[in-house]
C-alpha cells in the first residue's frame, strides 16, 4: 500500500496535449499508471494516442470526473494558466490536484490555496512546482522517474525532485512506498507535516526520509510536528548549509531571509526532534539502512 | 526583486498613494536640477538595499539646492555595509509629528499575506516587536478576500492608530493592497507612514519586493532591475537562460535541479576544508533536460569566471539520461574549442541515476584529459576540491 495515490488510482492529466503533458502522460502509462483521460476545451471530444492507449480529451474536470471516476489530476499547463485550471480541479472535488508547473507567481498560488480552504479543503493540493507523487510498482502521478526503485517500506516527502531521485536511488534496493515532492516555492499545498502525518497512519511505512531545504520554517513546523506525533523513525536531509543569505537557490522558495531559513536551524530544529539528520546526501542514506536493518 | 526606494516612491505615486515629491539623481549636478523643481530645501537619501542607511550617514537634510549637491556629492560613491551608493533619492522635507509603520507581506507558514501594522513605526519592526510586543499587529489577510473598507477597519483598529488618522489610514490600508495585488508584490513596508504638520498621513519609505514569477504578466518591471549590482557573470548567464548564483569561490558547479546543486555546494565546502579552504564559485542549475547546447552555455558560462579553478558536473539522470549528458559535455567541450574557448580548466563528472553505466563509458572512451570520472557524489566534490587547491 501507499499513502494518497495507489494503484486503483484514476489519474487525469491537465495540459495532456501540450509537449511536457503529452512526454509525461507517455511515460506515466509506461510506469503502469491507470490515466484515464485529459482535460482541454478547446480539443474536448478528441482522442490522443499514446503508444496505442486511446485518451479522450474532456472539456472540464468535472466532465472528465462524471465520465471517467477519476480521482487525481496530474497539472501540467504554462504558469499564466495554472490558477485557472487548480481553481477548476478544486470547484471539481478532485481529491487530489498534482501541480507540476514551475514559475507560478506567488500570489497565484495563494488564491486557490484560500479556495481550497473556502470549499471546505476537499482536494488535496501537491504542488506547485514539484515533481509530484510516486507510488512505486502501483501507480505515479507527476514526474518522478518510475524505474529507479521497486516498491519498499521506507516513506519520502521532499522540496526537492533530484534530491529525492537520488535518496530513491541509494536507498532502492530498501523500496519505497510513496515518494511525495512537495515542491520548492513559498507558497505550497501538501507541506512535510501532511506526508509525515500521512505516512505516520500508513501500516505500509515503515520509516521516513524527510528532505528540505532553505527558506521559510516549514522543517521547523515539521520537527515540532515530529515530536507530538511521529513514532516511527525519521532521518532527515538539509540542503542549503553554505548557500550566502539573500539569494534565490534555484527554487522561488529556497532563501535565507535576514537570519531565517537557515539549515543549522533546520537541522538543530530536527536533531532536537530525535531525527537523524545526514549531512550529505549518501550519509542520510546511511543513516536510513542503519534505520531499516 | 527588490526596489529602491525611488522606485517604491514612483510605485506609490502611481497608485494614488499619498507621497512627497522626489526625484532620483546619479550625479550632483541632478541632484541639484531636483532640488531646485522641489523648491530647495530637501532630504538626500542615499538609495541602497540594506538597512542601516541613516547611521551609516547615507540621509542629510539640504537647505537649498547648493546644500543638495554638496550632499549627494558626499553620499554618492559612498560605502554602506557592502553596498555602493550610485542613486541619491532627493525627496521634499516634512514636518514629522508621528511616526507609524505599515507593511503587507507574504505568510509562508500559513500560506497567506499578512498586515503588520503599528504605531511605533520610524525604527526597526523587529525591535518594536521584541521590547513592546503589544504594539505591532499582526492581522491575516485572505487571499482572496483582501483588503475591503472593512478590512483595513479592522487593521486600524488592531493597530489602535490615533482617531485623528484612522479615516486616511483606511483609505492608505485599501491602496496599498490593491498596489500590492496589481504589481504582484511579496512586500510593501512603509516606515515611517507618518503624520506630518498639516495632518495629512504620507509614506516616507517604500521597501517592495516584487515577485520575479508574476513577470509574464508585468513587462514593465524588467525595467526595474538594477543593471549596476548585477554580477557580469549572473547577467551572462541570464541571457542564456540558466540558473545560475556567483558565489565566492574556486569550484565551479554545475548540476541538475535545485536541490541537488544546493546539496552539491555544500558537499563540495565540505570537502574545500581538508583542501585550503577551497569552496563553491558559482550555483548553476541546467535543469532536467540537459541537452549539449544547454551544457555547453553553462560550461562556458562557469569556465569564464577568473576565480574556477575546476569544476565539478554533478549528474543525477532522472528523466534526463545520463548518455545525453555525457555525450552533452564531450560535444561542449567540443563546442567551446569551435567557439574559439582554449578549455584548460579541470573537470571532474559524476554520473549516476537514468544509464550511467553508459554515460561513463562515453567519457571513458572520449578519453579527454581535462575529463575525470569519479562515480560517487561525496568522492566527486573531494577529488574537484583536490584540483581546485593546486590551481590556486
Amino acid at each position: 500500500m501507499a499513502i494518497w495515490l495507489t494503484k486503483d488510482s484514476k489519474v487525469i492529466v491537465q495540459g495532456m496535449t501540450g509537449s511536457e503533458g503529452s512526454k509525461h502522460t507517455r511515460r506515466m502509462l509506461a510506469a503502469g499508471t491507470n490515466v484515464v483521460g485529459g482535460v482541454n476545451p478547446r480539443k474536448a471530444g478528441t482522442t490522443v494516442d499514446f503508444d496505442g492507449t486511446a485518451l479522450p480529451v474532456f472539456a472540464s474536470v468535472a466532465e472528465a470526473i462524471k465520465e471517467t471516476g477519476a480521482d487525481v489530476s496530474v497539472i501540467f499547463v504554462p504558469p499564466a494558466f495554472t490558477k485557472a485550471a487548480v481553481l477548476e480541479a478544486i470547484d471539481a472535488e478532485i481529491p487530489l490536484a498534482v501541480v507540476i508547473t514551475e514559475g507560478v507567481p506567488v500570489q497565484d498560488s495563494a488564491a486557490f490555496w484560500a479556495h481550497n480552504i473556502a470549499q471546505g479543503e476537499k482536494t488535496r493540493i501537491i504542488g506547485p512546482n514539484c515533481p509530484g507523487i510516486a507510488s512505486p510498482g502501483a501507480s505515479n502521478a507527476g514526474i518522478i522517474p518510475a524505474d529507479i526503485t521497486p516498491a519498499g517500506r521506507i516513506g519520502l516527502v521532499s522540496k526537492s525532485g533530484t534530491l529525492t531521485y537520488q535518496l530513491m536511488y541509494e536507498l532502492r534496493d530498501f523500496g519505497f512506498s510513496t515518494a511525495v515532492g512537495i515542491g520548492g516555492d513559498p507558497i505550497i499545498g501538501t507541506t512535510h507535516i501532511d506526508a509525515l502525518r500521512a505516512f505516520q497512519d500508513d501500516p505500509d511505512t515503515d520509516a521516513i526520509v524527510m528532505i528540505g531545504e532553505i527558506g521559510g520554517d516549514a522543517e521547523e513546523r515539521a520537527a515540532d510536528f515530529i515530536k507530538s506525533y511521529v513514532t516511527k523513525p525519521v532521518v532527515g536531509y538539509i540542503a542549503g548549509f553554505t548557500a550566502p543569505p539573500g539569494k534565490t537557490m534555484g527554487h522561488a522558495g529556497a532563501i535565507i531571509s535576514g537570519s531565517a531559513g537557515t539549515a543549522d536551524a533546520k537541522k538543530e530544529a530536527l536533531e532536537a526532534a530525535g531525527v537523524k539528520v545526514g549531512k550529505t546526501p549518501s550519509e542520510t542514506a546511511r543513516l536510513m539502512r542503519e534505520v531499516m536493518s | 526583486m527588490d526596489l529602491f526606494e525611488y522606485q517604491g516612491r514612483d510605485l506609490f505615486e502611481r497608485h494614488g498613494l499619498p507621497v512627497l515629491g522626489g526625484g532620483v539623481a546619479e550625479t550632483p549636478q541632478e541632484a541639484r536640477a531636483i532640488a531646485e523643481r522641489l523648491g530647495g530645501r530637501v532630504v538626500v537619501k542615499a538609495q541602497v538595499k540594506v538597512g542601516g542607511r541613516g547611521k551609516a550617514g547615507g540621509v542629510k537634510l539640504a537647505a537649498d539646492a547648493d546644500e543638495a549637491e554638496a550632499r549627494a556629492t558626499d553620499i554618492l560613491g559612498m560605502d554602506i555595509k557592502g553596498h555602493t551608493v550610485h542613486k541619491v533619492m532627493l525627496a521634499e522635507t516634512a514636518d514629522i509629528k508621528d511616526e507609524f509603520y505599515f507593511s503587507y507581506l507574504l505568510d509562508r507558514s500559513n500560506r497567506t499575506f499578512l498586515c503588520i501594522a503599528s504605531v511605533a513605526g520610524g525604527m526597526e519592526i523587529e525591535t518594536v516587536a521584541e521590547e513592546q510586543p503589544d504594539k505591532v499587529a499582526k492581522i491575516t489577510i485572505d487571499a482572496n478576500e483582501g483588503v475591503t473598507e472593512a478590512k483595513a477597519r479592522e487593521i486600524v483598529a488592531a493597530a489602535q492608530f490615533p482617531a485623528e488618522v484612522a479615516e486616511q489610514i483606511t483609505d492608505i490600508a485599501v491602496k496599498l493592497w490593491q498596489a500590492f495585488v496589481a504589481e504582484d508584490a511579496t512586500l510593501v513596508e512603509v516606515n515611517p507612514l507618518a503624520k506630518v504638520g498639516d495632518g495629512r498621513v504620507l509614506l516616507l519609505d517604500a521597501k517592495i519586493t516584487l515577485d520575479e514569477n508574476a513577470g509574464f504578466r508585468h513587462p514593465d518591471h524588467e525595467a526595474l532591475v538594477d543593471q549596476s549590482a548585477v554580477d557580469p557573470l549572473e547577467q551572462a548567464a541570464k541571457a542564456k537562460n540558466l540558473n545560475y548564483v556567483k558565489l565566492d569561490g574556486e569550484v565551479g558547479i554545475i548540476g541538475n535541479g535545485a536541490g541537488l546543486v544546493m546539496s552539491t555546494l555544500d558537499v563540495v565546502a565540505y570537502a574545500g576544508e581538508k583542501h585550503g579552504g577551497v569552496k563553491p564559485a558559482n550555483f548553476l542549475d541546467i535543469g532536467g533536460g540537459a541537452s549539449a547546447a544547454v551544457m555547453a552555455n553553462g560550461l562556458e558560462v562557469v569556465l569564464s569566471d577568473p576565480a574556477v579553478k575546476s569544476v565539478f558536473v554533478n549528474v543525477f539522470g532522472g528523466i534526463t539520461a545520463c548518455d545525453e549528458v555525457a555525450n552533452g559535455i564531450i560535444q561542449a567541450l567540443a563546442l567551446l574549442g569551435d567557439r574559439g574557448e582554449t578549455v584548460t580548466k579541470p573537470l571532474v563528472v559524476r554520473l549516476d541515476g537514468n544509464n550511467a553505466e553508459a554515460g561513463r563509458a562515453i567519457l571513458d572512451e572520449a578519453k579527454n584529459p581535462l575529463v575525470e570520472r569519479v562515480d560517487t557524489m561525496d568522492g566527486a566534490a573531494e577529488r574537484a576540491a583536490e584540483l581546485a587547491a593546486a590551481g590556486k
